[in-house]
Protein backbone atom coordinates (compact mmCIF):
# COMPACT_ATOMS: atom_id res chain seq x y z
CA UNK A 1 0.00 0.00 0.00
CA UNK A 2 2.50 2.49 0.40
CA UNK A 3 3.52 1.96 -3.25
CA UNK A 4 0.00 3.68 -4.53
CA UNK A 5 0.75 5.82 -1.66
CA UNK A 6 3.92 6.94 -2.83
CA UNK A 7 2.28 7.23 -6.37
CA UNK A 8 -0.65 9.18 -5.28
CA UNK A 9 1.57 11.60 -3.66
CA UNK A 10 3.88 12.32 -6.58
CA UNK A 11 0.85 12.46 -8.52
CA UNK A 12 -0.76 15.15 -6.77
CA UNK A 13 2.49 16.89 -6.50
CA UNK A 14 2.83 16.84 -10.25
CA UNK A 15 -1.08 17.84 -10.69
CA UNK A 16 0.06 20.69 -8.18
CA UNK A 17 2.54 21.85 -10.30
CA UNK A 18 1.02 21.33 -13.31
CA UNK A 19 -1.47 23.76 -12.29
CA UNK A 20 -4.17 21.18 -12.14
CA UNK A 21 -5.35 22.29 -8.71
CA UNK A 22 -5.39 25.46 -9.45
CA UNK A 23 -7.46 25.27 -12.79
CA UNK A 24 -9.54 23.48 -11.09
CA UNK A 25 -10.20 24.96 -7.72
CA UNK A 26 -10.59 28.35 -9.25
CA UNK A 27 -13.25 27.07 -12.18
CA UNK A 28 -15.69 25.43 -9.17
CA UNK A 29 -15.15 28.69 -7.51
CA UNK A 30 -15.57 31.21 -10.22
CA UNK A 31 -18.92 29.01 -11.42
CA UNK A 32 -20.12 28.62 -8.05
CA UNK A 33 -19.57 32.68 -7.26
CA UNK A 34 -21.40 33.14 -10.08
CA UNK A 35 -24.47 31.11 -9.59
CA UNK A 36 -24.84 32.63 -5.81
CA UNK A 37 -24.98 36.05 -7.89
CA UNK A 38 -27.45 35.08 -9.89
CA UNK A 39 -29.80 33.43 -7.56
CA UNK A 40 -30.06 36.25 -5.20
CA UNK A 41 -33.08 37.34 -6.24
CA UNK A 42 -35.96 36.17 -4.09
CA UNK A 43 -37.12 33.16 -4.55
CA UNK A 44 -40.37 33.43 -1.78
CA UNK A 45 -43.16 31.38 -3.44
CA UNK A 46 -41.18 28.18 -3.39
CA UNK A 47 -40.85 27.91 0.37
CA UNK A 48 -37.19 26.51 0.10
CA UNK A 49 -34.18 28.03 1.96
CA UNK A 50 -31.35 29.60 0.37
CA UNK A 51 -29.14 26.84 0.37
CA UNK A 52 -31.13 24.73 -1.12
CA UNK A 53 -32.09 26.66 -4.43
CA UNK A 54 -28.19 27.31 -4.45
CA UNK A 55 -27.32 23.13 -4.27
CA UNK A 56 -30.25 23.09 -6.60
CA UNK A 57 -28.29 25.53 -9.18
CA UNK A 58 -24.97 23.40 -8.10
CA UNK A 59 -26.36 20.22 -8.73
CA UNK A 60 -27.15 21.28 -12.47
CA UNK A 61 -23.78 23.00 -12.76
CA UNK A 62 -22.13 19.69 -11.51
CA UNK A 63 -23.18 17.90 -14.04
CA UNK A 64 -21.33 19.32 -16.42
CA UNK A 65 -18.31 20.08 -15.04
CA UNK A 66 -17.62 17.15 -12.80
CA UNK A 67 -17.17 14.99 -15.53
CA UNK A 68 -15.42 16.78 -18.14
CA UNK A 69 -12.83 17.96 -15.43
CA UNK A 70 -12.79 14.46 -14.29
CA UNK A 71 -11.77 13.65 -18.21
CA UNK A 72 -9.36 15.76 -18.73
CA UNK A 73 -7.45 15.41 -15.66
CA UNK A 74 -7.90 11.03 -15.92
CA UNK A 75 -6.25 11.57 -19.52
CA UNK A 76 -3.21 12.76 -19.04
CA UNK A 77 -2.27 10.84 -16.23
CA UNK A 78 -1.49 7.21 -18.80
CA UNK A 79 -1.46 8.54 -22.23
CA UNK A 80 1.41 11.06 -20.89
CA UNK A 81 3.28 8.91 -19.00
CA UNK A 82 3.54 6.52 -22.14
CA UNK A 83 4.22 9.81 -24.23
CA UNK A 84 6.96 10.82 -22.15
CA UNK A 85 8.07 7.54 -21.84
CA UNK A 86 8.19 6.95 -18.25
CA UNK A 87 5.56 4.30 -18.24
CA UNK A 88 8.42 1.12 -19.01
CA UNK A 89 10.44 2.23 -16.17
CA UNK A 90 7.41 1.89 -13.92
CA UNK A 91 6.28 -0.70 -14.88
CA UNK A 92 9.39 -2.93 -14.21
CA UNK A 93 9.28 -2.49 -10.54
CA UNK A 94 7.28 -4.43 -8.23
CA UNK A 95 4.26 -3.14 -8.16
CA UNK A 96 1.40 -4.05 -9.78
CA UNK A 97 -0.90 -1.66 -12.87
CA UNK A 98 -3.82 -1.85 -10.22
CA UNK A 99 -1.80 0.27 -7.87
CA UNK A 100 -0.52 2.48 -10.17
CA UNK A 101 -3.94 3.05 -11.31
CA UNK A 102 -5.37 3.22 -7.60
CA UNK A 103 -2.53 5.75 -6.75
CA UNK A 104 -3.29 8.17 -9.75
CA UNK A 105 -6.71 8.04 -9.05
CA UNK A 106 -6.69 9.07 -5.31
CA UNK A 107 -4.42 11.91 -6.46
CA UNK A 108 -6.83 13.09 -8.61
CA UNK A 109 -9.76 12.26 -6.44
CA UNK A 110 -8.24 14.40 -3.36
CA UNK A 111 -8.06 17.44 -6.17
CA UNK A 112 -11.37 17.07 -7.18
CA UNK A 113 -12.31 17.04 -3.77
CA UNK A 114 -10.43 19.80 -2.58
CA UNK A 115 -12.15 21.84 -5.78
CA UNK A 116 -15.69 21.20 -4.64
CA UNK A 117 -14.94 21.85 -0.78
CA UNK A 118 -14.13 25.43 -2.27
CA UNK A 119 -16.46 26.18 -4.61
CA UNK A 120 -19.69 24.15 -3.32
CA UNK A 121 -17.87 26.30 0.38
CA UNK A 122 -17.90 29.45 -1.21
CA UNK A 123 -21.26 29.40 -2.86
CA UNK A 124 -22.68 28.18 0.77
CA UNK A 125 -21.01 31.20 2.67
CA UNK A 126 -22.97 33.20 -0.36
CA UNK A 127 -26.27 31.63 0.89
CA UNK A 128 -25.64 31.81 4.58
CA UNK A 129 -24.91 35.65 4.40
CA UNK A 130 -28.40 36.34 2.47
CA UNK A 131 -30.41 33.60 4.64
CA UNK A 132 -30.38 32.54 8.23
CA UNK A 133 -32.49 29.78 7.39
CA UNK A 134 -29.95 28.54 5.36
CA UNK A 135 -28.90 25.79 7.33
CA UNK A 136 -31.83 23.71 6.38
CA UNK A 137 -29.56 23.03 3.29
CA UNK A 138 -26.73 21.65 4.82
CA UNK A 139 -27.94 17.85 4.56
CA UNK A 140 -28.48 18.31 0.58
CA UNK A 141 -24.98 20.29 0.42
CA UNK A 142 -23.28 17.47 2.02
CA UNK A 143 -24.74 14.89 -0.20
CA UNK A 144 -24.15 17.47 -3.69
CA UNK A 145 -20.19 17.01 -2.42
CA UNK A 146 -20.15 12.88 -2.09
CA UNK A 147 -22.43 12.18 -4.74
CA UNK A 148 -20.01 14.77 -6.68
CA UNK A 149 -17.09 13.02 -5.65
CA UNK A 150 -18.97 9.65 -6.73
CA UNK A 151 -19.40 11.29 -10.35
CA UNK A 152 -15.90 11.97 -10.56
CA UNK A 153 -14.45 9.23 -9.71
CA UNK A 154 -16.51 7.41 -12.31
CA UNK A 155 -15.55 9.84 -15.13
CA UNK A 156 -11.76 9.50 -13.73
CA UNK A 157 -12.53 5.48 -14.30
CA UNK A 158 -13.49 6.35 -17.58
CA UNK A 159 -10.75 8.50 -18.77
CA UNK A 160 -8.40 5.95 -17.74
CA UNK A 161 -9.89 3.49 -19.60
CA UNK A 162 -9.99 5.52 -22.60
CA UNK A 163 -6.42 7.00 -22.53
CA UNK A 164 -5.09 3.48 -22.13
CA UNK A 165 -6.62 2.54 -25.46
CA UNK A 166 -5.77 5.71 -27.29
CA UNK A 167 -2.33 5.77 -25.56
CA UNK A 168 -1.34 9.14 -27.70
CA UNK A 169 -2.79 12.44 -25.44
CA UNK A 170 -3.76 14.17 -28.27
CA UNK A 171 -6.16 11.67 -29.32
CA UNK A 172 -7.28 10.91 -25.11
CA UNK A 173 -7.96 14.53 -25.15
CA UNK A 174 -10.23 14.52 -28.34
CA UNK A 175 -11.77 11.46 -27.13
CA UNK A 176 -12.58 12.94 -23.64
CA UNK A 177 -14.16 15.71 -25.06
CA UNK A 178 -15.70 13.81 -27.29
CA UNK A 179 -17.00 11.27 -24.78
CA UNK A 180 -18.62 14.36 -22.58
CA UNK A 181 -19.58 15.72 -25.35
CA UNK A 182 -22.22 12.54 -26.01
CA UNK A 183 -22.73 11.25 -22.74
CA UNK A 184 -23.87 14.87 -21.17
CA UNK A 185 -25.24 17.09 -24.19
CA UNK A 186 -26.36 14.49 -26.86
CA UNK A 187 -27.30 11.83 -24.95
CA UNK A 188 -30.18 14.43 -22.60
CA UNK A 189 -31.02 16.27 -25.89
CA UNK A 190 -31.61 13.15 -27.67
CA UNK A 191 -34.00 11.46 -25.13
CA UNK A 192 -36.08 14.85 -24.83
CA UNK A 193 -36.16 14.54 -28.59
CA UNK A 194 -37.63 10.78 -27.99
CA UNK A 195 -39.70 11.94 -25.26
CA UNK A 196 -41.24 14.59 -27.50
CA UNK A 197 -41.78 12.24 -29.92
CA UNK A 198 -43.61 9.62 -28.05
CA UNK A 199 -45.81 11.77 -26.32
CA UNK A 200 -45.99 10.03 -23.08
CA UNK A 201 -46.40 6.51 -24.44
CA UNK A 202 -44.61 3.35 -23.73
CA UNK A 203 -41.04 4.69 -24.14
CA UNK A 204 -41.64 8.14 -21.96
CA UNK A 205 -43.11 5.72 -18.89
CA UNK A 206 -41.22 2.17 -19.75
CA UNK A 207 -37.78 2.92 -21.36
CA UNK A 208 -37.09 6.49 -20.06
CA UNK A 209 -36.38 5.98 -16.51
CA UNK A 210 -34.03 2.97 -17.18
CA UNK A 211 -32.14 5.19 -19.62
CA UNK A 212 -31.98 8.21 -17.20
CA UNK A 213 -30.47 5.94 -14.67
CA UNK A 214 -27.71 4.58 -16.85
CA UNK A 215 -26.07 7.64 -17.50
CA UNK A 216 -24.10 8.26 -14.84
CA UNK A 217 -24.37 12.08 -14.76
CA UNK A 218 -28.26 11.82 -15.12
CA UNK A 219 -28.52 9.78 -11.98
CA UNK A 220 -26.40 12.23 -10.43
CA UNK A 221 -29.02 14.87 -11.43
CA UNK A 222 -31.88 12.46 -10.46
CA UNK A 223 -30.18 11.72 -6.91
CA UNK A 224 -29.71 14.69 -5.75
CA UNK A 225 -33.15 16.98 -6.90
CA UNK A 226 -34.89 13.49 -5.63
CA UNK A 227 -33.32 13.20 -2.29
CA UNK A 228 -34.80 16.30 -0.77
CA UNK A 229 -38.42 17.85 -1.29
CA UNK A 230 -36.59 21.59 -0.77
CA UNK A 231 -34.08 21.21 -3.96
CA UNK A 232 -36.60 19.20 -5.65
CA UNK A 233 -39.39 22.31 -5.10
CA UNK A 234 -36.48 24.83 -6.09
CA UNK A 235 -35.31 22.78 -9.41
CA UNK A 236 -38.93 22.57 -10.35
CA UNK A 237 -38.40 18.58 -10.95
CA UNK A 238 -41.77 16.91 -12.15
CA UNK A 239 -42.87 13.86 -14.32
CA UNK A 240 -41.14 10.18 -15.25
CA UNK A 241 -38.06 11.59 -13.05
CA UNK A 242 -39.91 12.57 -9.92
CA UNK A 243 -40.87 8.68 -10.35
CA UNK A 244 -37.59 7.31 -9.80
CA UNK A 245 -36.90 6.43 -6.39
CA UNK A 246 -33.25 8.10 -4.90
CA UNK A 247 -32.07 5.16 -4.04
CA UNK A 248 -32.03 3.58 -7.58
CA UNK A 249 -30.07 6.72 -9.16
CA UNK A 250 -27.93 6.04 -5.50
CA UNK A 251 -26.79 2.73 -6.85
CA UNK A 252 -26.13 3.82 -10.18
CA UNK A 253 -23.92 6.70 -9.31
CA UNK A 254 -22.25 3.93 -6.81
CA UNK A 255 -21.84 1.32 -9.59
CA UNK A 256 -19.93 3.50 -12.52
CA UNK A 257 -17.57 3.93 -10.59
CA UNK A 258 -16.51 0.20 -9.88
CA UNK A 259 -17.66 -0.93 -13.12
CA UNK A 260 -15.19 2.36 -15.00
CA UNK A 261 -12.24 1.28 -12.90
CA UNK A 262 -12.84 -2.51 -13.93
CA UNK A 263 -12.67 -1.52 -17.13
CA UNK A 264 -9.53 0.73 -16.78
CA UNK A 265 -7.66 -1.87 -15.23
CA UNK A 266 -8.45 -4.00 -18.01
CA UNK A 267 -7.15 -1.45 -20.64
CA UNK A 268 -4.14 -0.43 -18.71
CA UNK A 269 -3.53 -4.07 -18.29
CA UNK A 270 -3.44 -4.21 -22.23
CA UNK A 271 -1.18 -1.40 -22.23
CA UNK A 272 2.41 -3.04 -23.83
CA UNK A 273 4.87 0.10 -23.46
CA UNK B 1 22.85 -20.66 -10.27
CA UNK B 2 22.73 -18.52 -13.44
CA UNK B 3 20.79 -15.38 -13.00
CA UNK B 4 19.33 -14.83 -16.29
CA UNK B 5 19.02 -17.58 -19.03
CA UNK B 6 17.38 -17.00 -22.52
CA UNK B 7 17.17 -20.07 -24.85
CA UNK B 8 15.85 -19.68 -28.09
CA UNK B 9 14.21 -16.76 -28.09
CA UNK B 10 11.97 -15.54 -30.96
CA UNK B 11 10.30 -12.23 -31.66
CA UNK B 12 8.89 -10.83 -34.67
CA UNK B 13 7.61 -7.39 -35.24
CA UNK B 14 5.26 -7.97 -38.51
CA UNK B 15 7.66 -9.76 -41.11
CA UNK B 16 10.39 -7.69 -39.00
CA UNK B 17 12.20 -10.54 -36.93
CA UNK B 18 13.47 -8.45 -34.46
CA UNK B 19 15.31 -11.27 -32.71
CA UNK B 20 15.85 -15.00 -33.92
CA UNK B 21 16.54 -17.84 -31.63
CA UNK B 22 19.16 -16.43 -29.32
CA UNK B 23 20.63 -17.99 -26.58
CA UNK B 24 22.14 -16.21 -23.71
CA UNK B 25 23.01 -16.31 -19.96
CA UNK B 26 24.62 -14.24 -17.22
CA UNK B 27 26.32 -15.70 -14.14
CA UNK B 28 26.36 -13.85 -11.01
CA UNK B 29 29.22 -11.33 -11.01
CA UNK B 30 29.32 -11.45 -14.39
CA UNK B 31 29.34 -8.29 -16.62
CA UNK B 32 28.21 -8.75 -20.21
CA UNK B 33 27.73 -6.60 -22.91
CA UNK B 34 25.55 -6.94 -25.80
CA UNK B 35 27.10 -5.24 -29.12
CA UNK B 36 25.42 -4.74 -31.84
CA UNK B 37 23.97 -1.99 -34.88
CA UNK B 38 21.34 0.01 -34.45
CA UNK B 39 18.38 -2.00 -34.58
CA UNK B 40 20.25 -5.50 -34.05
CA UNK B 41 17.85 -6.40 -31.17
CA UNK B 42 19.29 -5.27 -28.06
CA UNK B 43 16.53 -3.30 -26.63
CA UNK B 44 13.84 -5.88 -27.51
CA UNK B 45 15.94 -8.36 -25.74
CA UNK B 46 15.92 -6.15 -22.61
CA UNK B 47 12.47 -5.58 -22.29
CA UNK B 48 11.32 -9.16 -23.02
CA UNK B 49 13.86 -10.05 -20.04
CA UNK B 50 11.95 -7.80 -17.81
CA UNK B 51 8.47 -8.71 -19.04
CA UNK B 52 7.32 -5.98 -21.33
CA UNK B 53 6.99 -7.06 -24.28
CA UNK B 54 6.21 -10.82 -24.73
CA UNK B 55 8.61 -13.22 -26.69
CA UNK B 56 6.80 -15.52 -30.02
CA UNK B 57 9.18 -18.24 -28.75
CA UNK B 58 11.69 -19.70 -26.53
CA UNK B 59 12.56 -19.47 -22.63
CA UNK B 60 13.40 -16.67 -20.41
CA UNK B 61 14.32 -17.19 -16.70
CA UNK B 62 15.05 -14.21 -14.50
CA UNK B 63 16.53 -15.32 -10.74
CA UNK B 64 14.47 -18.28 -11.46
CA UNK B 65 11.64 -16.73 -12.09
CA UNK B 66 9.59 -15.63 -15.35
CA UNK B 67 10.13 -12.43 -16.60
CA UNK B 68 7.84 -10.05 -15.42
CA UNK B 69 6.77 -11.55 -12.48
CA UNK B 70 6.83 -10.37 -8.85
CA UNK B 71 9.81 -12.03 -7.70
CA UNK B 72 11.74 -11.14 -10.61
CA UNK B 73 10.35 -7.64 -10.84
CA UNK B 74 11.65 -7.10 -7.10
CA UNK B 75 15.81 -8.02 -7.54
CA UNK B 76 16.09 -6.97 -11.09
CA UNK B 77 16.54 -2.90 -12.09
CA UNK B 78 16.62 -1.44 -15.46
CA UNK B 79 17.66 1.36 -17.19
CA UNK B 80 15.98 2.13 -19.99
CA UNK B 81 17.54 3.91 -23.30
CA UNK B 82 16.10 6.88 -23.23
CA UNK B 83 15.40 7.42 -19.55
CA UNK B 84 12.54 9.89 -18.94
CA UNK B 85 11.65 10.78 -16.07
CA UNK B 86 8.44 13.63 -15.19
CA UNK B 87 9.93 17.33 -15.47
CA UNK B 88 7.49 18.88 -12.78
CA UNK B 89 9.62 16.36 -10.02
CA UNK B 90 13.19 17.19 -8.23
CA UNK B 91 16.04 14.28 -8.54
CA UNK B 92 14.92 13.60 -4.65
CA UNK B 93 11.16 13.54 -5.52
CA UNK B 94 11.61 11.29 -7.66
CA UNK B 95 14.18 8.95 -6.23
CA UNK B 96 11.91 8.91 -3.04
CA UNK B 97 9.11 7.67 -5.16
CA UNK B 98 11.51 4.69 -7.12
CA UNK B 99 12.17 3.60 -3.50
CA UNK B 100 9.01 4.05 -2.14
CA UNK B 101 7.84 1.26 -4.84
CA UNK B 102 10.81 -0.65 -3.64
CA UNK B 103 9.51 -0.86 -0.42
CA UNK B 104 12.53 1.04 1.01
CA UNK B 105 12.33 4.85 3.18
CA UNK B 106 12.47 8.09 0.74
CA UNK B 107 14.97 9.50 2.72
CA UNK B 108 17.70 7.46 1.07
CA UNK B 109 17.73 9.51 -2.01
CA UNK B 110 20.01 11.91 -1.24
CA UNK B 111 23.13 9.16 -0.76
CA UNK B 112 22.14 7.58 -3.66
CA UNK B 113 22.13 10.62 -5.80
CA UNK B 114 25.05 11.59 -4.03
CA UNK B 115 26.62 8.47 -5.20
CA UNK B 116 26.04 9.41 -8.69
CA UNK B 117 26.85 12.94 -8.60
CA UNK B 118 23.66 14.89 -8.23
CA UNK B 119 23.39 15.78 -4.78
CA UNK B 120 23.41 19.64 -5.82
CA UNK B 121 21.02 18.95 -8.19
CA UNK B 122 18.59 16.71 -5.93
CA UNK B 123 15.93 19.34 -5.31
CA UNK B 124 15.87 20.98 -8.63
CA UNK B 125 13.37 19.94 -10.88
CA UNK B 126 14.43 16.80 -13.48
CA UNK B 127 12.72 19.21 -16.53
CA UNK B 128 15.52 21.54 -15.41
CA UNK B 129 18.53 18.70 -15.98
CA UNK B 130 20.58 18.32 -18.81
CA UNK B 131 20.98 14.90 -20.63
CA UNK B 132 23.49 13.61 -18.88
CA UNK B 133 22.49 14.69 -15.20
CA UNK B 134 18.75 12.61 -16.77
CA UNK B 135 21.34 9.41 -17.65
CA UNK B 136 22.67 9.70 -14.05
CA UNK B 137 19.16 10.07 -12.41
CA UNK B 138 18.45 6.71 -14.36
CA UNK B 139 21.40 4.69 -12.53
CA UNK B 140 20.45 5.74 -9.75
CA UNK B 141 17.55 4.17 -9.41
CA UNK B 142 18.97 1.29 -10.81
CA UNK B 143 21.29 0.89 -7.70
CA UNK B 144 18.53 1.08 -5.77
CA UNK B 145 17.75 -2.07 -2.93
CA UNK B 146 21.00 -4.37 -3.93
CA UNK B 147 19.66 -5.90 -7.35
CA UNK B 148 20.70 -8.50 -8.16
CA UNK B 149 20.18 -8.57 -12.05
CA UNK B 150 20.97 -5.12 -13.95
CA UNK B 151 19.54 -4.52 -17.40
CA UNK B 152 21.26 -1.18 -18.63
CA UNK B 153 20.44 -0.20 -21.90
CA UNK B 154 23.46 2.15 -22.81
CA UNK B 155 23.87 2.98 -19.49
CA UNK B 156 26.63 5.41 -20.75
CA UNK B 157 25.13 7.54 -22.97
CA UNK B 158 25.20 11.36 -22.65
CA UNK B 159 27.77 10.31 -19.64
CA UNK B 160 31.33 12.61 -20.20
CA UNK B 161 33.99 10.57 -19.76
CA UNK B 162 34.54 10.88 -16.11
CA UNK B 163 31.20 10.17 -15.39
CA UNK B 164 31.69 6.98 -17.59
CA UNK B 165 34.97 6.11 -15.38
CA UNK B 166 32.45 6.34 -12.09
CA UNK B 167 29.89 4.48 -13.43
CA UNK B 168 32.40 1.71 -14.34
CA UNK B 169 33.62 1.53 -10.70
CA UNK B 170 30.21 1.66 -9.81
CA UNK B 171 29.80 -1.76 -12.02
CA UNK B 172 32.49 -3.46 -10.43
CA UNK B 173 31.65 -2.74 -7.09
CA UNK B 174 28.29 -4.30 -8.12
CA UNK B 175 29.73 -7.09 -9.80
CA UNK B 176 31.59 -8.06 -6.97
CA UNK B 177 29.06 -7.90 -5.07
CA UNK B 178 27.34 -11.05 -6.58
CA UNK B 179 24.71 -8.90 -8.99
CA UNK B 180 24.55 -10.27 -13.18
CA UNK B 181 24.72 -7.13 -15.19
CA UNK B 182 23.89 -7.36 -18.93
CA UNK B 183 24.58 -3.58 -20.52
CA UNK B 184 24.60 -2.46 -23.88
CA UNK B 185 26.24 0.07 -25.84
CA UNK B 186 27.62 1.74 -28.52
CA UNK B 187 31.32 2.49 -26.98
CA UNK B 188 32.96 0.10 -28.10
CA UNK B 189 36.63 0.85 -26.42
CA UNK B 190 35.50 0.98 -22.60
CA UNK B 191 33.38 -2.23 -23.37
CA UNK B 192 37.06 -3.54 -23.69
CA UNK B 193 38.11 -3.02 -20.67
CA UNK B 194 35.08 -3.09 -18.36
CA UNK B 195 33.43 -6.29 -18.95
CA UNK B 196 34.48 -9.60 -18.30
CA UNK B 197 32.13 -11.49 -21.86
CA UNK B 198 30.75 -9.78 -25.30
CA UNK B 199 28.00 -11.01 -26.90
CA UNK B 200 27.29 -9.68 -30.38
CA UNK B 201 24.17 -9.41 -31.67
CA UNK B 202 23.44 -8.99 -35.89
CA UNK B 203 20.16 -8.48 -36.96
CA UNK B 204 18.82 -10.80 -34.38
CA UNK B 205 21.31 -13.36 -34.68
CA UNK B 206 23.86 -13.97 -31.53
CA UNK B 207 26.73 -14.03 -33.76
CA UNK B 208 29.46 -14.24 -31.07
CA UNK B 209 29.42 -14.46 -27.29
CA UNK B 210 32.69 -15.24 -25.38
CA UNK B 211 35.12 -13.70 -23.45
CA UNK B 212 37.59 -10.73 -25.63
CA UNK B 213 40.11 -13.30 -25.77
CA UNK B 214 38.36 -16.15 -26.79
CA UNK B 215 36.60 -13.60 -29.40
CA UNK B 216 40.46 -12.77 -30.84
CA UNK B 217 41.79 -16.33 -30.59
CA UNK B 218 38.29 -17.03 -32.35
CA UNK B 219 38.56 -14.52 -35.08
CA UNK B 220 41.87 -15.02 -36.39
CA UNK B 221 42.56 -11.36 -37.21
CA UNK B 222 45.94 -10.72 -37.99
CA UNK B 223 48.58 -8.61 -35.80
CA UNK B 224 49.62 -5.51 -36.75
CA UNK B 225 53.55 -4.79 -35.24
CA UNK B 226 54.73 -1.06 -35.50
CA UNK B 227 58.96 -0.75 -36.30
CA UNK B 228 60.79 2.22 -35.22
CA UNK B 229 63.93 1.85 -37.39
CA UNK B 230 67.31 4.17 -36.68
CA UNK B 231 67.43 7.20 -38.64
CA UNK B 232 67.88 6.53 -41.93
CA UNK B 233 67.38 2.69 -41.97
CA UNK B 234 63.76 2.58 -42.33
CA UNK B 235 63.88 1.36 -46.14
CA UNK B 236 66.39 -1.70 -44.97
CA UNK B 237 64.71 -2.50 -42.63
CA UNK B 238 61.41 -2.92 -44.49
CA UNK B 239 63.07 -4.85 -47.16
CA UNK B 240 64.50 -7.15 -44.51
CA UNK B 241 60.98 -7.99 -43.35
CA UNK B 242 59.31 -7.65 -46.54
CA UNK B 243 56.99 -5.15 -45.04
CA UNK B 244 54.85 -2.76 -47.06
CA UNK B 245 53.74 0.07 -45.54
CA UNK B 246 56.33 2.90 -44.15
CA UNK B 247 56.95 6.40 -43.17
CA UNK B 248 60.38 7.90 -42.98
CA UNK B 249 61.36 6.31 -39.80
CA UNK B 250 58.16 3.63 -38.89
CA UNK B 251 57.95 0.30 -40.73
CA UNK B 252 54.17 -1.19 -40.44
CA UNK B 253 53.90 -4.96 -40.67
CA UNK B 254 50.95 -6.87 -40.55
CA UNK B 255 51.27 -10.86 -40.04
CA UNK B 256 48.73 -13.98 -38.87
CA UNK B 257 48.03 -14.82 -35.26
CA UNK B 258 50.54 -17.60 -35.19
CA UNK B 259 53.21 -15.57 -37.40
CA UNK B 260 53.69 -13.32 -34.49
CA UNK B 261 56.83 -15.13 -32.62
CA UNK B 262 58.65 -15.58 -35.66
CA UNK B 263 58.37 -12.29 -37.05
CA UNK B 264 59.34 -10.58 -33.49
CA UNK B 265 62.39 -13.04 -33.54
CA UNK B 266 63.43 -11.62 -37.40
CA UNK B 267 62.92 -7.86 -36.29
CA UNK B 268 65.28 -8.47 -32.91
CA UNK B 269 67.89 -10.26 -35.30
CA UNK B 270 68.01 -6.64 -37.24
CA UNK B 271 69.70 -5.29 -33.90
CA UNK B 272 70.88 -2.07 -34.14
CA UNK B 273 68.54 -1.18 -37.03
CA UNK B 274 65.52 -1.55 -34.91
CA UNK B 275 64.59 1.11 -31.65
CA UNK B 276 61.54 0.08 -30.84
CA UNK B 277 58.77 -2.73 -31.65
CA UNK B 278 55.18 -1.82 -30.61
CA UNK B 279 52.76 -4.80 -31.27
CA UNK B 280 49.03 -3.85 -31.76
CA UNK B 281 46.67 -6.72 -30.83
CA UNK B 282 43.31 -6.24 -32.85
CA UNK B 283 40.88 -3.91 -31.08
CA UNK B 284 37.59 -4.59 -30.53
CA UNK B 285 36.25 -2.83 -33.16
CA UNK B 286 38.49 -5.16 -35.55
CA UNK B 287 36.61 -7.84 -34.31
CA UNK B 288 33.23 -6.65 -33.67
CA UNK B 289 33.48 -5.54 -37.57
CA UNK B 290 34.71 -9.25 -38.18
CA UNK B 291 31.60 -11.28 -36.62
CA UNK B 292 28.95 -8.51 -37.98
CA UNK B 293 30.29 -8.64 -41.22
CA UNK B 294 30.65 -11.96 -41.85
CA UNK B 295 27.00 -13.23 -40.48
CA UNK B 296 25.60 -10.46 -43.14
CA UNK B 297 27.64 -12.33 -46.33
N1 LIG C 1 7.36 -1.77 -31.03
C1 LIG C 1 7.94 -2.14 -32.19
N2 LIG C 1 7.18 -2.28 -33.29
C2 LIG C 1 7.74 -2.67 -34.46
N3 LIG C 1 9.03 -2.92 -34.61
C3 LIG C 1 9.85 -2.79 -33.56
C4 LIG C 1 9.35 -2.39 -32.29
N4 LIG C 1 10.37 -2.34 -31.43
C5 LIG C 1 11.47 -2.68 -32.12
N5 LIG C 1 11.16 -2.96 -33.41
C6 LIG C 1 12.10 -3.40 -34.46
O1 LIG C 1 12.91 -4.42 -33.93
C7 LIG C 1 14.24 -4.28 -34.36
C8 LIG C 1 15.17 -4.23 -33.17
O2 LIG C 1 14.97 -3.02 -32.47
P1 LIG C 1 15.75 -2.67 -31.13
O3 LIG C 1 15.16 -1.43 -30.56
O4 LIG C 1 15.79 -3.86 -30.27
O5 LIG C 1 17.23 -2.34 -31.66
P2 LIG C 1 18.52 -1.93 -30.85
O6 LIG C 1 19.51 -3.02 -31.05
O7 LIG C 1 18.18 -1.58 -29.47
O8 LIG C 1 19.01 -0.64 -31.65
P3 LIG C 1 19.70 0.70 -31.13
O9 LIG C 1 21.16 0.44 -31.08
O10 LIG C 1 19.38 1.69 -32.19
O11 LIG C 1 19.11 1.05 -29.83
C9 LIG C 1 14.28 -3.04 -35.23
O12 LIG C 1 14.21 -3.45 -36.57
C10 LIG C 1 13.04 -2.30 -34.86
O13 LIG C 1 12.55 -1.59 -35.95
MG1 LIG D 1 18.24 0.09 -28.38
Amino acid sequence: MTAALGLAGCEFRIALRNRWVAIVIAMMALFALVLAAAGSAPTGALGADRLSVTVASLTSLAVYLVPLVALLMSFDAIAGEVERGTLPLLLTYPVSRGRVLLGKAAAHLATLAIAFAVGYGLAAGAAFAVDAEAARGLPALWRLFWSSLLLGAGFLGIGYALAAVARRPGAAAGLAIGLWLVAIVLYDLGLLAAVVADGGGAFTTDVFPWLLLANPADAFRLFNLASSEATAAAAGVGGAAAAIPAWQALLSITLWPLAAFALALQAFRKVTP
Amino acid sequence: MTHLILSRLTKTFGRETALDDVSLSVAPGERVALLGHNGAGKSTLMKIVLGLIPADAGRVEVLGAPPGSPQARAQVAYLPENAAFHPALTGEEQMGLYLRLRGQSPRDARPLLDRVGLGSAATRRIGTYSKGMRQRVGLAQALIGRPRLLILDEPTSGLDPVSRREFYAILDDLAADGAAILLSSHALTEVEARTDRIAILSRGVVVADDTLAGLRRNAALPTRMQIAARPGAADEVAEALQAGGRNGVTVDLVCAADEKLDRLGRIAALGPLVEDVEILPPSLKDIYDHYSRREAK
